[in-house]
C-alpha cells in the first residue's frame, strides 16, 4: 500500500517541457531513498495550469508544484517525501500563505472552475483501466445496459439538455432519436476529435487524460441507437492521445468493456480509431466521415443528414470528444443533476482553451453561464504587463471578437451568437491593446483560405477575395467603398457555402467590423494603425533630441538601415528599414519611436 | 465483463487506490514526525504501519501523512492526530506494533490509546 502518490503531469503541454524526465528522476530517486514501496508515481493527464507547467501534485498533502525541473527532483525526495518537508519554494505561489499552504480548490484559477468533463484529468492515470474503474468508469455502462431501455437512455440525455460542445450545439438527445429511429442493418458511432480551431485543446486533453471515457459514453450511445461499430477520428498531430487511446482500446477489450456481449447482455461493441492528417475541413461532419470513407475530406451537401444517411450511407451520429466525456456523469448523476447547472438555454459546463494575452494559459472548466470577466480577470489572472484588454475571440476561425463593452454577458451558446460570435469549440484567446483588429482578422481570413478544400465557388474564391481586401487595408491602399464592398461578399459568402467552413469564414471579418470599424477607418483613411501592427502604416524613428549617438541600434540593425556617426543623433534610413523593432528593444534611451 | 457485479468487485476491489488523491477536509490526519530524530528513532516502520493498517480496514476518512522534528527528539518516533473537530492527541515512542492499536481503538473506535500518549509516559503531567 502505498502512503503517498506523486502525480506528474503528462498532457502534451507540460510532456513537451520534459515531464518525463522528472518522472524518470524521480522513479531513481525515490528507489536510491528506498522509498519504492511507500510512493507511487502517476503520470497523469492536464492539470489545466499549462502556463506553469510541468506541474506536480504531492498527495496525501496536495501539495502542488510548479514549473518543477529535473534537478529540483532530489530536494522534494529527501525533503517532501522522505522527510515529510513541503517543498516550498516551488509551490504554485498562490497556495502559500503565511503559516500554511492553502488548498488548490481556492486558489483563483480553481476556486471557480467545476470539472465535470476535465473531472479525471489530472487525477488519474490515464494509461491503466482500473483506476477509471476505480472512479466509477463504465458504471454507467453497465446501469444502461442492464437497466434501460435505448429510449430511456435518449430521453435522459435529452432531459439534460445536453447541446454538442463541437460548435454548432445542436441538442444531443435530438440527434441520437434520429438516428435511433431509423431502421437499419448496420448503424455507426462516431466521435470528432479533429479539434482544428487554432488555439484549441480541450479534447486533446480529454484523450490524453481520461480517454475511458470517451469509449464508454461512445458505447452508450451504440446502444442508445442501435450500432454495433463506432469510429474515433482522431488527427494524427496528436501523437500523446492516439497512444492513450491505442492503449484504452486494449484495455477495455480484454476486460470485455468493448467487444461481444458486454455484461452479459448480447450487446456488442467496438471502437476502430481513424487517424486525420490534420484539414481544417474534415472536422466538418459529412467531410470527417468522407474521409473515414477513404476518399479525400471534402463536405457533401445535407441534407441527407448522417442520421438518415452517414458513414457508408449508413444511419450515423456524431458528437464531439467534450460532448461525450459529459454522458456518463449525466447517466449516473441524473438529468437534472446536470440540468441544475449553467443557464436556461446551455446546460452543464463548458471547457475553454485559454490562450493569447492572458496570465494562467491553460484549460479551463466553468459552468454556462459565467461572464467573460471572471474567466478572464479572476481565473485568467488578468493581462500581463498592465496592459488592457481589448477584446476576446471565441470559436477559431468560425468565430468572432468580443469587445470589452460585452465583458459581462453570460457565456452561453445563445447569448456569444446574439454578439456576433460563437462558442466554436471552446477556443478562448485574450487580445490586449497591442492588437490590430484588422490584423487579426485578416489572421483568421489566412487560415480559411489555405484550409479551403475548393469545392464550392464561395468559400474557395470568396475568402481569398476577402483576404485579399483586408491585406490591401493593411497595406493602407484600402477605400471606404471597400469596407462596404467587404461586408457584402461577407454575406454572400455565408449564404452561399456548402458547409460551416465557408459559411462562417466571415465572421471575424463581421465581428470586428461591427466593433472596431474605427479601427478599420483608421487604416483607410489616416493610413494609421492605431495598435502599431501593421507595418506597412508606421514608421520607426528616432527621437533627436533624446538619441545620444552611442550606434547601438546602427549595429543591431539587422538590414543596416541606421545611419550616423558617434555621439551624434541617427537616423533611420525608411527605404531599407523592415520595421522589425529590433533597435527600439535595444535602445537603453528610449530615442527611438514606432509611429 | 460478464455482469455488473464483476464491475463492481474490481471497483472496489482498486478504489483505495485512488482514494489518497481527494483532499478532504473532515479527514483524520495521523501525522508522523518523520525529520533526522524521528527516522533515527524507527519513525519509518511506523508509518509504514499505520498506512497499511488504514488501507486493510478501508478507512477512507484518515489521511496519513508526515512532519518535520516538533521539537521532543527524546520522545520519538512521534505521532500526532488531529481529528476534524480540531482536537489533538500525541502519541510517543511509536513502534510499528502500537500503531496498529492505536488503528483499532483511536481511529476505528474513537478511544484514544491513553497509555502511549506525551501524558502518560513523559512525567511533565
Ligand atoms: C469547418 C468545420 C470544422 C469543424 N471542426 C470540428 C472539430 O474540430 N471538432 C468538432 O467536434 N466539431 C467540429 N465541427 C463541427 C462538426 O461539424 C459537428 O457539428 C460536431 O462534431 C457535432 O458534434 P456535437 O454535436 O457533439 O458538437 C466543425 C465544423 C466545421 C464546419
Amino acid at each position: 500500500m502505498y502512503r503517498s502518490h506523486v502525480l506528474v503531469c503528462g498532457g502534451t503541454g507540460c510532456s513537451s517541457s520534459n515531464s518525463q524526465q522528472i518522472i524518470d528522476a524521480l522513479e531513481t530517486e525515490i528507489a536510491a531513498a528506498g522509498l519504492a514501496d511507500e510512493v507511487k508515481v502517476v503520470k497523469t493527464g492536464c492539470f489545466g495550469l499549462c502556463a506553469l507547467g510541468p506541474i506536480m501534485i504531492v498527495y496525501p498533502e496536495g501539495s502542488f508544484y510548479s514549473e518543477v525541473k529535473p534537478s529540483d527532483v532530489p530536494e522534494i525526495v529527501q525533503e517532501h517525501l522522505l522527510k515529510g518537508r513541503i517543498v516550498k519554494r516551488l509551490l504554485y505561489k498562490e497556495t502559500v500563505q503565511e503559516n500554511n499552504v492553502k488548498s488548490l480548490n481556492e486558489t483563483n484559477f480553481y476556486a471557480k472552475q467545476h470539472r465535470v468533463a476535465l473531472r479525471n484529468c489530472g487525477v488519474i492515470n490515464p494509461e491503466n483501466i482500473e483506476e477509471y474503474i476505480a472512479v466509477d468508469g463504465y458504471q454507467a455502462l453497465g446501469k444502461v445496459l442492464t437497466e434501460m431501455t435505448p429510449q430511456q437512455v435518449i430521453d435522459t440525455i435529452l432531459a439534460s439538455g445536453l447541446r454538442g460542445r463541437g460548435g454548432a450545439g445542436f441538442p444531443t438527445g435530438r440527434k441520437w432519436s434520429f438516428a435511433a429511429a431509423n431502421q437499419a442493418d448496420q448503424k455507426y458511432v462516431c466521435c470528432n476529435a479533429d479539434e482544428g480551431d487554432p488555439g484549441a485543446f480541450m479534447d486533446r486533453s480529454v484523450l490524453e487524460g481520461d480517454p475511458h471515457v470517451v469509449l464508454e459514453a461512445m458505447a452508450i450511445a451504440g446502444y442508445a441507437i442501435g450500432a454495433s461499430q463506432g469510429y474515433i477520428y482522431v488527427r494524427a498531430e496528436y501523437p500523446i492521445a492516439v497512444h492513450r487511446l491505442q492503449i484504452a482500446i486494449k484495455q477495455a477489450r480484454e476486460y470485455g468493456l468493448l467487444g461481444k456481449d458486454i455484461f452479459g447482455t448480447g450487446f456488442n461493441f467496438d471502437i476502430d480509431l481513424r487517424l486525420g492528417a490534420g484539414a481544417f475541413v474534415c472536422g466538418e461532419e459529412t467531410a470527417l466521415m468522407t474521409s473515414i470513407e477513404g476518399h479525400r475530406g471534402e463536405p457533401r451537401p445535407r441534407p441527407p443528414f448522417p442520421a438518415v444517411k452517414g458513414l457508408f450511407q449508413k444511419p450515423t451520429i456524431l458528437n464531439n470528444v467534450e460532448t461525450y466525456a459529459n454522458v456518463p456523469q449525466i447517466i449516473l448523476k441524473g438529468a437534472d443533476w446536470f440540468a441544475s447547472m449553467g443557464t436556461e438555454k446551455s446546460k452543464g459546463t463548458k471547457v475553454f482553451a485559454l490562450g493569447g494575452k492572458i496570465k494562467n494559459t491553460g484549460l479551463v472548466e466553468v459552468p454556462m453561464g459565467t461572464t467573460l470577466r471572471e474567466i478572464v480577470e479572476e481565473i485568467g489572472g488578468g493581462i500581463p504587463n498592465g496592459k488592457k484588454f481589448k477584446a476576446a475571440q471565441t470559436g477559431g476561425p468560425s468565430g468572432g471578437c468580443i469587445p470589452a463593452e460585452h465583458l459581462d454577458v453570460p457565456i452561453d451558446y445563445d447569448n456569444l451568437i446574439a454578439i456576433g460570435s460563437m462558442m466554436g469549440s471552446g477556443g478562448l484567446i485574450v487580445m490586449d491593446e497591442d492588437t490590430c483588429m484588422v490584423d487579426i482578422a485578416k489572421f483568421f481570413l489566412e487560415f480559411t483560405v489555405d484550409e479551403s478544400c475548393g469545392k464550392c465557388t464561395p468559400c474557395r474564391i470568396g475568402t481569398k477575395r476577402l483576404y485579399e481586401m483586408l491585406d490591401k487595408i493593411t497595406r493602407g491602399e484600402g477605400t471606404l467603398e471597400d469596407l462596404d464592398k467587404m461586408e457584402e461578399l461577407c454575406y454572400y459568402i455565408k449564404n452561399n457555402a456548402l458547409c460551416g467552413l465557408g459559411q462562417t469564414a466571415p465572421n471575424p471579418v463581421l465581428s470586428t467590423l461591427r466593433y472596431f470599424r474605427d479601427e478599420y477607418v483608421a487604416h483607410v483613411v489616416d493610413k494609421k494603425c492605431p495598435a502599431g501592427v501593421c507595418k506597412h502604416l508606421m514608421q520607426v524613428t528616432i527621437l533627436t533630441d533624446k538619441c545620444k549617438g552611442c550606434t547601438l541600434c546602427a549595429r543591431t540593425c539587422p538590414v543596416g538601415a541606421i545611419e550616423g556617426s558617434v555621439k551624434v543623433p541617427h537616423v533611420v534610413n525608411q527605404a531599407k528599414c523592415i520595421k522589425c523593432g529590433a533597435c527600439i528593444e535595444k535602445c537603453k534611451f528610449g530615442a527611438i519611436v514606432k509611429k | 465483463m460478464k455482469s455488473l457485479e464483476e464491475l463492481k468487485a474490481i471497483r472496489d476491489r482498486v478504489k483505495n487506490n485512488v482514494t489518497l488523491r481527494k483532499e478532504d477536509a473532515d479527514a483524520i490526519r495521523v501525522v508522523v514526525g518523520m525529520a533526522t530524530c524521528g527516522i533515527a528513532a524507527g519513525a519509518r516502520p511506523v508509518l509504514a504501519a499505520f498506512t497499511e493498517e488504514v488501507a486493510k480496514r478501508g478507512l477512507t476518512n484518515v489521511m496519513v501523512t508526515q512532519t518535520g522534528c516538533i521539537g521532543i527528539c527524546q520522545y520519538e518516533p512521534v505521532v500526532e492526530v488531529f481529528q476534524p473537530d480540531g482536537k489533538k492527541t500525541t502519541y510517543v515512542k511509536m513502534t510499528a506494533d502500537k500503531a496498529a492499536r492505536v488503528v483499532t481503538e483511536h481511529l476505528v473506535n474513537g478511544k484514544v490509546v491513553e497509555e502511549y500518549t506525551i501524558g502518560s509516559i513523559s512525567n511533565l503531567k
